[in-house]
């Protein structure tokens, strides 16, 4: 019944952040100079007034502001993300075709940062508490990876492995030209998915890195473990099944919150790589103030982040059940 | 004698042979990988003039006629055309057996539609030209007539430019032209049929099966790709992954570096109809800009062959005027204004302007780290005359709109001749484009009855000796008034591989139909 309750009140949560980002990005993009009316009417090699203000009229911009939000609220209820003129598609039908891309990406690079950087996070707590050479190996890779621009390290990583190596495409998400299926074309897509997904990982491989080593040192210094261990139990029963799973609190955290901060990362990624994902898209909304687009975009994403932060706050208490609606423990 | 050079023809021919000089025989084939930087917002350049647009578009819908190198007009759609004696009727016979790429036959109507009907509807600025000199146009059998009220010279290049290709009538008469759905799928008469675009990765065409030239195209097809970064889509070139970069795909400071890259050829022929030039744009309307000596000191005081050979690492020229020089339409005895700082100081001097209680704005958009670097120079170019700039930066949307507002003191922009500058370069100075709609019209606020009038008299003048005469007496005038500062013209440096052949053919290469295009191998 508390879990009910517990997921109940965050979903009420997550509603009216949801409602809270849509008005103030409404407002936001409206406060931004730029006309997207003069905008279209110049990509069309266009400087007709009558032209000019017949597109201001279709995009709803020649009435009140307050006026348009409501109105935008309102086709948001009801599933309908609006129309973006400069690319005479629905907001929807773009948003969906670029989200699984960006979807890839961000799951690739979740998953090898969050893997990878526990993985030796543990090592090196290990290692630190032998005084080994291991963790100070481990600690200077973590904080080169942090020091590293993401840009910088995609060009570095495009010269090496596709330019001098050959071993991997710079850019794009397929071979086009080639016409792949089936096995073939999983293959291409993972060839083209390892530079940008690693690149983004890096980002926070080190703060996995970091974060899982100072916690299970800190873990490790906790009387249950050494009970456990004056109890005989072997050390690596107590490091998985005690050890771990305390450690991996702050860690669990720390993952809910970089999904959110992910999204924002890949864009620079998406760029560099030429992976036709939703950060371009947002993009060039901004670009051209596609409001119906800019505004889709930006819906979408603050409901994955929002979603993913209940995941994370679910694992928690799932982790540590004492964890209790509100966010105290017991 | 005669079997004298007989003999040397033919041991001419064996040697070409043997050393491989000989040009190889077309292979057919192969997919050629181009970029297509920034992505499109539209692909059909009948609606959308984008620069991008017009790259794929050029190989979907064609135009009546294109211009070679030495910008001769050309026949495409058009297979020929009379003009009458008295340049008042054009009549295009078009060529036979054309289809649309929905099967349907091309005919003469297609044409009456495209400049009657879709054109005025569109393009205002189009509907103009058309309300002050076209009588009619009409379909006569396998021929278009176009019967002028008077004579109008741009004519050709109007419908040449590569900017006005032919619609299908049967697929847009009586529907919302700008809507239609076609324009996301274009139906043209060129080589290459539209076949997917994948927003934000690629576009492909395929091969037209049915093109009306015989055994046209080579290439089995064509994928633009959408690649945002500079320096990726230079490595794509370097890999191979990508056969051709036009001007401004690549850092101007990669350029010389891809180059001289094996296999790797740099030109920069097939932009001369284009003919790109950069300018200062000044608000005429600001004092102290408002006077003629400040504007003609400022152009003093800008070192243009610095800027050329330092900020745009010598992809360019020194502009010698309004007109780009090598046009038929610009006066080579023109005045030059030198960097001459003396010259400069003494003309503010004589201006009578306190430049102590002047701040210029200069707008700056967002169009890559040279024009960054062309604002920071100008700022400190003209401190020596006492004239603080503060450099406002923006992002392109920004500068759109207050570049069309006329909120600027200075702002930079380039424009393309296009052929003649009466249809591109005219409405940056004509006093009825003042408009607040777009930063290609006259947003400096210039007015001039002397200028408006020749503008007027060289659209109407009958012969050519009298229309270039006319245009230099129009150089002077705006050489001396200088709404526009002329900078540099833009070279744009093609980097093609050496495996693409008849790239670079005629004044609009880049953005032609590519039906001779192939890549020797076939791969």
């Amino acid at each position: 019944m508390k879990g009910l309750w517990f997921l109940g009140n965050r979903l009420a949560q997550a509603l009216l952040t949801v409602l809270g980002v849509l008005v103030l990005s409404f407002l936001l993009v409206r406060l931004a100079p730029g006309d997207p009316a003069l905008l279209m009417a110049g990509e069309a090699g266009s400087d007709d007034p009558h032209y000019i203000e017949q597109l201001r009229v279709q995009m709803g911009l020649d009435r009140p502001l307050a006026s348009q939000l409501l109105t935008y609220v309102g086709k948001v209820i009801r599933l309908d993300l609006g129309y973006s003129y400069r690319n005479q598609s629905d907001v929807w039908i773009l948003i969906a075709e670029r989200l699984p891309a960006t979807l890839l990406l961000l799951g690739s690079a979740f998953l090898l940062s969050s893997l990878i950087g526990v993985g030796l996070g543990i090592l090196a707590a290990l290692s630190a508490r032998r005084r080994g050479w291991l963790d100070k190996l481990i600690s200077t890779l973590a904080t080169l990876l942090y020091a590293a621009p993401s840009f910088w390290l995609a060009l570095l990583l495009i010269i090496l492995f596709s330019l001098q190596l050959g071993w991997l495409p710079a850019f794009g998400m397929e071979t086009v030209a080639a016409s792949l299926s089936g096995w073939d074309r999983v293959v291409d897509l993972a060839r083209h998915l390892l530079l940008p997904a690693f690149t983004l990982a890096c980002l926070f491989l080190a703060l996995y890195i970091q974060l899982t080593r100072s916690s299970l040192l800190e873990v490790f210094r906790q009387e249950f473990v050494r009970t456990a261990q004056a109890k005989g139990l072997a050390p690596r029963r107590i490091l998985f099944a005690h050890v771990l799973r305390n450690g991996l609190l702050p860690v669990v955290t720390f993952a809910g919150l970089q999904l959110g901060q992910l999204a924002s990362a890949s864009l620079l990624v998406e760029v560099v790589f030429a992976w036709p994902g939703i950060g371009r898209l947002l993009y060039d909304a901004l670009s051209h103030r596609d409001y119906p687009l800019l505004l889709g975009v930006f819906l979408v994403i603050s409901v994955l982040v929002v979603l993913l932060n209940l995941l994370t706050d679910s694992l928690c208490q799932w982790l540590d059940p004492r964890i209790q609606a509100g966010g105290g423990q017991a | 004698m005669r079997k004298l050079l007989l003999a040397l023809a033919a041991l001419g021919s064996v040697g070409a042979a043997l050393t491989g000089y000989a040009e190889p025989s077309p292979s057919r084939g192969g997919t050629l990988n181009l970029v297509a930087q920034p992505e499109p917002p539209a692909i059909s350049h009948a609606l959308v003039s984008h620069v991008s647009t017009q790259y794929v578009s050029g190989k979907i819908l064609q135009s009546l006629l294109t211009f070679s190198t030495d910008l001769e007009a050309q026949p495409v759609l058009a297979s020929r055309w009379d003009v009458s004696e008295d340049g008042k009727s054009y009549r295009f016979t078009l060529q036979p057996d054309v289809l649309w790429h929905d099967g349907k036959a091309f005919s003469a109507e297609d044409v009456v539609f495209t400049f009657g009907e879709f054109y005025p509807e569109i393009d205002a600025r189009y509907a103009s030209i058309r309300d002050d000199y076209f009588e009619s146009i009409s379909a006569d059998g396998d021929a278009v007539v176009f019967q002028l009220k008077k004579p109008f010279a741009p004519l050709l290049s109007l419908l040449g430019s590569g900017l006005r290709p032919v619609v299908p009538r049967h697929l847009y008469e009586g529907s919302d032209l700008r809507n239609n759905p076609v324009n996301l799928k274009p139906v043209g008469t060129g080589p290459f049929v539209f076949d997917e675009w994948k927003r934000g990765a690629w576009i492909k065409l395929k091969r037209n099966p049915n093109y009306w030239k015989p055994d046209l195209p080579y290439l089995d097809g064509i994928v633009f790709h959408v690649i945002p970064d500079a320096a990726s889509r230079a490595a794509a070139y370097e890999r191979g992954d990508i056969h051709v970069l036009r001007g401004g795909d690549a850092d101007y400071a990669d350029v010389k570096r891809l180059a001289a890259l094996d296999g790797s050829h740099l030109s920069d022929k097939g932009y001369e109809l284009y003919a790109g030039q950069a300018f200062l744009q000044v608000n005429t309307r600001n004092p102290p800009l408002d006077n003629v000596l400040v504007r003609q000191a400022i152009q003093h005081a800008l070192n243009r062959q610095f800027i050329v050979d330092h900020i745009f690492f010598g992809n360019g020229k020194v502009a010698r005027g309004a007109f780009v020089s090598g046009t038929p339409y610009h006066d080579p005895q023109l005045p030059q204004y030198d960097f001459d700082l003396e010259r400069a100081r003494q003309l503010i001097r004589e201006s009578g302007v306190d430049t102590s209680k002047v701040t210029l704005r200069l707008l700056n958009g967002e169009r890559g780290g040279a024009w960054e670097r062309l604002a920071e120079y100008t700022r400190q170019a003209l401190q020596p005359l006492g004239l603080r700039v503060q450099v406002v930066t923006s992002d392109s949307a920004t500068w759109y709109q207050r570049a069309s507002n006329w909120d600027f003191d200075l702002t930079y922009n380039f424009n393309f001749q296009v052929g003649d500058p009466y249809l591109s370069t005219a409405y940056f100075y004509r006093s009825e484009y003042i408009l607040k709609t777009s930063p290609f019209a006259n947003i400096v606020g210039y007015r001039n009855p002397e200028a408006d009038a020749l503008w007027r008299q060289v659209a109407d003048a009958g012969n050519e000796t009298e229309r270039r005469q006319l245009y230099s007496e129009l150089e002077h005038l705006l050489n001396h008034d200088l709404p526009l500062i002329p900078i540099f013209e833009i070279s744009f440096p093609t980097l093609y591989r050496d495996k693409v052949r008849n790239l670079l053919q005629t004044a609009t290469s880049l953005n032609e139909s590519y039906d001779s295009v192939y890549l020797e191998g076939g791969q």
